[in-house]
């Protein structure tokens, strides 16, 4: 043999020995390292689930009066998986469906589409496309007689891939009048983007899924386990033997702190000054828009909210049929109003004067004699503009109560004009006091409150870091705004602002000192965190993280969780500051702003009034009006409910608010006329401290 | 000559002793591999053909007579003394060639996943021309690169192109059909029978330089076929056929690392009783071992794999001339780049190309050939 035959046949021998250990590796790699990762995969290729969703628990209020709760509907379904499969794509089977059902072909077809399928928009008939999977059956009617059911079920050869069954869907019964569409929420199919995202909980396509409000946050103790039956299958899809079947669980159910009762008066409380503003009878200046509002009961001694409500609402009943484009677009249109917005929470308007409760613990802060008299002219000129009072009356020499129970502006111009002059004005000194920007903060202004509903907006503190960089995104712009604004901001005072921010946006000015100190300018406010605050400002000074959900009970009537008041903060307030402004709070209705409303009120209540000046325009081209709020609480002498109510574009505090907010009082404590009549009252002492452990079926 | 004619005289003499010169470890390897084999063939198709009312034993009744007549294919060779066997080489060679022809002609040749590859004869059988042209290009090319060692220590360039030529006839009619898979394993054998000869280095080195020029060139000129292309696309890309080849491939792959370190057992494997992995009783036979016997039972049969190697190299080495030492060496090359190609396969190492796993793999001709393969190596091994 010779060497290069020898060599080669080495080459080779080590070759195909290499190759062999190579297949050794990658097997040991295959069937030890990574065998998890493939009996999984396996698993998946050889197993499909069959799932029976949970019944859902129900939404009960803090004495167990159901909220939202489970119907049983006949509910007829499309398999796109089997009418796909048919010669005319399921179109006879749709017909037949539409003709029994006596719907219009378009709808049913326009149901039965998926959201993001390429389907000419004519033919939808203008139905809501199916935003669930391919793969889980699509619902057409939740409430089919049982003739049709039964029709569809015994031809079945004629409505190939249409089920009819009995199914539970969520229904919220309107108990005692109660709207509650914003609080309660919704729910509706589990969305391919909620299956990819979730990594808790193993959500199943067929399952709806709390999509807003409580339904949302607390879906986890509501929607239950749902039953998961898993087949094995072959290739050819045929069950082969049953690997598993775990029946489902109901879901618990959540106890809110809401009173059913208590939230129907104040979503009626809520349109009524709505409809105040709007009739034009308030005050001379007649009609306003009236465009949203939003009230808010809040228990002072542990933040738990009895009441919620928003305004424009909606049927919280039509996410159940499977809306029509048209109320899904409605729901979040400008013209309509954003109905899906809830104001109490999302919604963020200049607190106006209801803010200077902040202004006061800002002054004693820096020294102001809470007691000593001060200016209230009808103006105040700061550089060269004038800034007047509401109404631009002048009221004389004042104490700082009276500046608070009438809603002097003026005074806390001049603070906080000498205030910001000390701080060096335009040229910020190193140490600076801010007493108003660390007093807002302490208030926990731009902060959100942290309530069990999703969403919430942290509203906006205006203050020196957000002023700088608000003016690093913005002063572009402003220097080159006479080529980028649209022709209609082109107006001499628009453009005389936008040079004036170019030089020296980026500064808290003068202008932006004394308005701060009056709750306007760039500084804005959830009714929720105004209810916050006064409710703090009733109990002593401690901040309540506000919640909705009191605790979870199963449906066998066992505690599973108790959600306990949570303090997530303090007032920066002496005892002395407090005691002013519950004195100051009391003297608005008293003798200030509010007393024309309150005259004659048996029970004691103290609040503050607040006109909030907009700018800008609506949509049809008018000036914005002004927000009216009216932030209180009562008892005043042994404070326990605290009562925020706004109205955007509704005039003033008092005049819209005020009637309202008295109306929930007297609602809350049983007043008919000058008398309290205690077995009218809601809360004839307190509200309730007891857990109910059942739902409480209403007989009438 | 006088040599030969001795050595010729004593075998036929020790004629009835030639099975106690066979070489032990080798027929155990080879016993145990068959063995097992007809476990997975009846273990990938039992459940199958239950499922629809068929004979569950069908293909282990077809499996076990296959190696039947394979055992007696080997047997026969073992009988002839591997030199006399020259004289029979042209008559197989051409044989081999006419029936590479017949599978191309329309009507004699049966298409099976995208090739042209198979006669069907009466009765239901069907032989594959390919497979034996392993053993005609093998036997031929060792022929022609020992003639001449008399003379000279190293093939020269003449033998070496003759030997090409032998080679190249049938491995074209195969590329016809087209059976990639068969024509990578061939061309390996015929390399490294070239190297191994001790014909110049650049022979070799050639060689494999063509082959890769040639890939390149079909695969530009659209010679290759579209689902080639995909098979050997979803080896660089698995995702991009998810339906057909990557399917198969993800499938087996899944199908092996569930089976874990000692599998679910024979008969169990759920992934084999669903029929999830297509063609599982020949060309992924290797799947059934890996779900239902584990990484144990797949090191188990890779082991005897690489006894069954060892043993055809130590026979070479022992071999008396050339010719013998020519022939162990292709038989080794051809199945060591065989078991590699459909193992590496399934495990995710080598593209997909369709050919079986020796002994293992349900198939009649893969069988014979593979069989008679063994054959010529204990043929050898009793002859040095």
């Amino acid at each position: 043999m010779g060497e290069r035959s020898r060599y080669a046949t080495i080459f080779v021998q080590i070759l195909l020995f290499s190759l062999m250990a190579a297949l050794f590796g990658r097997l040991f790699y295959l069937q030890v390292a990574a065998t998890d990762k493939y009996q999984d995969a396996a698993l998946e290729i050889q197993s499909r689930n069959v799932i029976t969703p949970a019944t859902r628990g129900m939404i009960l209020d803090s004495s167990g009066k159901p909220l939202a709760i489970n119907r049983v509907g006949l509910v007829i379904a499309v398999d796109r998986s089997i009418l796909d499969k048919e010669s005319d794509r399921g179109v006879a089977s749709l017909q037949a469906t539409a003709k029994v059902l006596k719907m219009p072909y378009e709808e049913v077809f326009g149901k039965t589409r998926l959201c993001g399928e390429k389907v000419d928009p004519a033919l939808t008939g203008g139905a809501r496309c199916w935003n669930g999977s391919r793969y889980q059956p699509i619902p057409i009617s939740v409430d089919a007689s049982e003739e049709v059911a039964l029709s569809i079920v015994e031809h079945a050869e004629r409505y190939p891939g249409i089920l009819a069954s009995p199914q539970g869907f969520r229904y919220y019964p309107g108990t005692e009048g109660v709207n509650g569409a914003h609080v309660l929420g919704y729910v509706g199919p589990i969305s391919e983007k909620e299956l990819a995202s979730e990594s808790t909980a193993k959500f199943y396509r067929n399952e709806s899924i709390g999509k807003a409000g409580l339904e949302k946050t607390y879906d986890y103790a509501l929607r239950g386990e749902p039953g998961v039956k898993t087949i094995v299958v072959d290739r050819k899809e045929s069950a082969t033997s049953v690997l598993k079947d775990n029946k489902a669980i109901p879901g618990n159910h959540l106890v809110t702190s809401i009173d059913a009762k208590l939230q129907a008066v104040v979503e009626r409380e809520l349109l009524a000054a709505i409809i105040r503003a709007r009739s034009g009878t308030v005050d001379k200046k007649g009609a306003r828009k009236a465009d949203a509002g939003a009230a808010v009961v809040m228990d002072v001694k542990n933040g738990r909210i009895l009441a919620i409500a928003s305004y424009p609402t909606y049927d919280p009943n039509i996410w159940e049929q499977g809306i029509t484009a048209k109320q899904a677009s409605d729901l979040y249109s400008a013209k309509s109003g954003v109905p899906a917005l809830s104001r109490a929470l999302q919604g963020t308007f200049a607190p106006a004067s209801a803010f200077k409760v902040v202004s006061v613990a800002a002054a004693a802060k820096a020294g102001y004699d809470l007691n000593g008299k001060y200016d209230c002219p009808a103006q105040f000129k700061v550089g060269n503009r004038f800034f007047r009072n509401y109404e631009s009356k002048g009221a004389g020499r004042i104490t700082m109560e009276e500046g608070i129970a009438i809603s002097c502006d003026t005074l806390w111009y001049q603070i906080a004009y000498n205030e910001w002059l000390k701080d060096g004005g335009l040229r910020p000194k190193k140490n600076l006091n801010d007493y108003f920007y660390k007093a807002a903060a302490g208030f926990q202004l731009g902060k959100r409150t942290g309530i069990d509903l999703p969403s919430e907006s942290a509203g906006r503190l205006a203050d020196r870091t957000w002023r700088t960089n608000w003016y690093e995104r913005n002063k572009d712009f402003f220097c080159d705004y006479e080529k980028r604004a649209k022709k209609s901001q082109l107006t001499p005072f628009l453009i005389a602002i936008a040079k004036e921010n170019c030089v020296d946006g980026g500064k808290i000015r003068a202008g932006d000192a004394v308005n701060f100190a009056i709750g306007q300018g760039d500084t804005s406010m959830t009714p929720l965190q105004m209810a916050q605050i006064y409710a703090a400002l009733a109990n002593g000074g401690t901040l309540w993280k506000p919640s909705v959900g009191r605790a979870v009970i199963t449906p066998s009537g066992d505690l599973v969780e108790e959600f306990k008041p949570q303090k997530v903060g303090k007032l920066p307030l002496t005892k002395k500051t407090l005691s002013f402004l519950q004195k100051s709070l009391r003297a608005v209705v008293t003798s200030g702003t509010a007393k024309w409303r309150f005259d004659g009120m048996p029970i004691p209540v103290s609040g503050k009034t607040g006109t909030g000046e907009v700018y800008g325009k609506n949509l049809d081209g008018s000036s914005k009006d002004t927000t009216s709020w009216f932030a209180s609480y009562a008892p005043s002498n042994a404070p326990q409910y605290a009562v925020v109510m706004m109205v955007s574009q509704g005039g003033t505090g008092s005049g819209t608010s005020g009637p309202s907010v008295r109306r929930i009082y007297e609602a809350i404590f049983g007043v008919q006329g000058s008398k309290i009549v205690k077995e009218q009252a809601i809360f004839p002492s307190v509200p309730p401290a007891q857990i109910p452990r059942r739902p409480v079926v209403s007989t009438s | 000559m006088t040599n030969i004619r001795a050595n010729s005289r004593r075998s036929r003499f020790e004629r009835v002793a030639i099975v106690d010169r066979f070489d032990i470890p080798l027929l155990v390897a080879v016993a145990a591999l068959l063995g097992i084999g007809i476990l997975l063939v009846y273990a990938a198709t039992r459940e199958w053909f239950a499922s629809f009312g068929g004979d569950p034993e069908y293909y282990l009744k077809r499996h076990a007579l296959n190696i039947v007549i394979g055992l007696l294919l080997a047997f026969g060779t073992t009988l002839i003394d591997y030199r006399l066997l020259r004289a029979y080489t042209p008559f197989l060679w051409g044989i081999t060639v006419l029936g590479l022809i017949a599978v191309l002609i329309p009507g004699i040749g049966a298409t099976v996943n995208g090739a042209r590859a198979w006669i069907a004869l009466p009765g239901g059988l069907q032989i594959q021309p390919a497979e034996l042209a392993k053993i005609a290009i093998i036997v031929g090319m060792a022929m022609i690169l020992a003639e001449k060692n008399d003379a000279h220590q190293e093939p020269q360039a003449i033998d070496v192109l003759q030997a090409l030529a032998v080679a190249a006839i049938p491995i074209l009619l195969i590329v016809l059909q087209p059976d990639l898979g068969t024509t990578a394993i061939i061309g390996a054998s015929v390399v490294t029978m070239i190297a191994v000869s001790g014909a110049q280095l650049r022979w070799s080195v050639g060689l494999l330089a063509l082959a890769a020029t040639g890939a390149f060139v079909a695969i530009k000129l659209g010679i290759i076929a579209q689902y080639q292309l995909n098979r050997l696309q979803s080896f660089v890309d698995p995702s991009a056929d998810p339906q057909s080849t990557g399917y198969q491939l993800r499938q087996a792959r899944i199908t092996i690392g569930s089976g874990g370190l000692f599998g679910k057992g024979l008969f169990n494997g759920p992934q084999t009783n669903g029929r999830f992995v297509p063609e599982q009783q020949t060309d992924f036979i290797f799947t059934v071992a890996g779900e239902e016997l584990g990484f144990v039972g797949c090191a188990i049969i890779v082991s005897l794999y690489i006894v069954i190697l060892w043993r055809a190299f130590v026979i070479a080495r022992r071999a008396n001339d050339l010719f013998g030492r020519l022939v162990c060496l292709g038989v080794t090359a051809w199945f060591g780049f065989q078991i590699f190609e459909n193992i590496g396969m399934t495990l995710g190492l080598a593209p997909m190309t369709g050919v079986p796993l020796p002994f293992l793999s349900y198939g009649g001709s893969s069988m014979f050939a593979t069989l008679i393969g063994v054959g010529l190596l204990l043929n050898i091994r009793a002859r040095s």
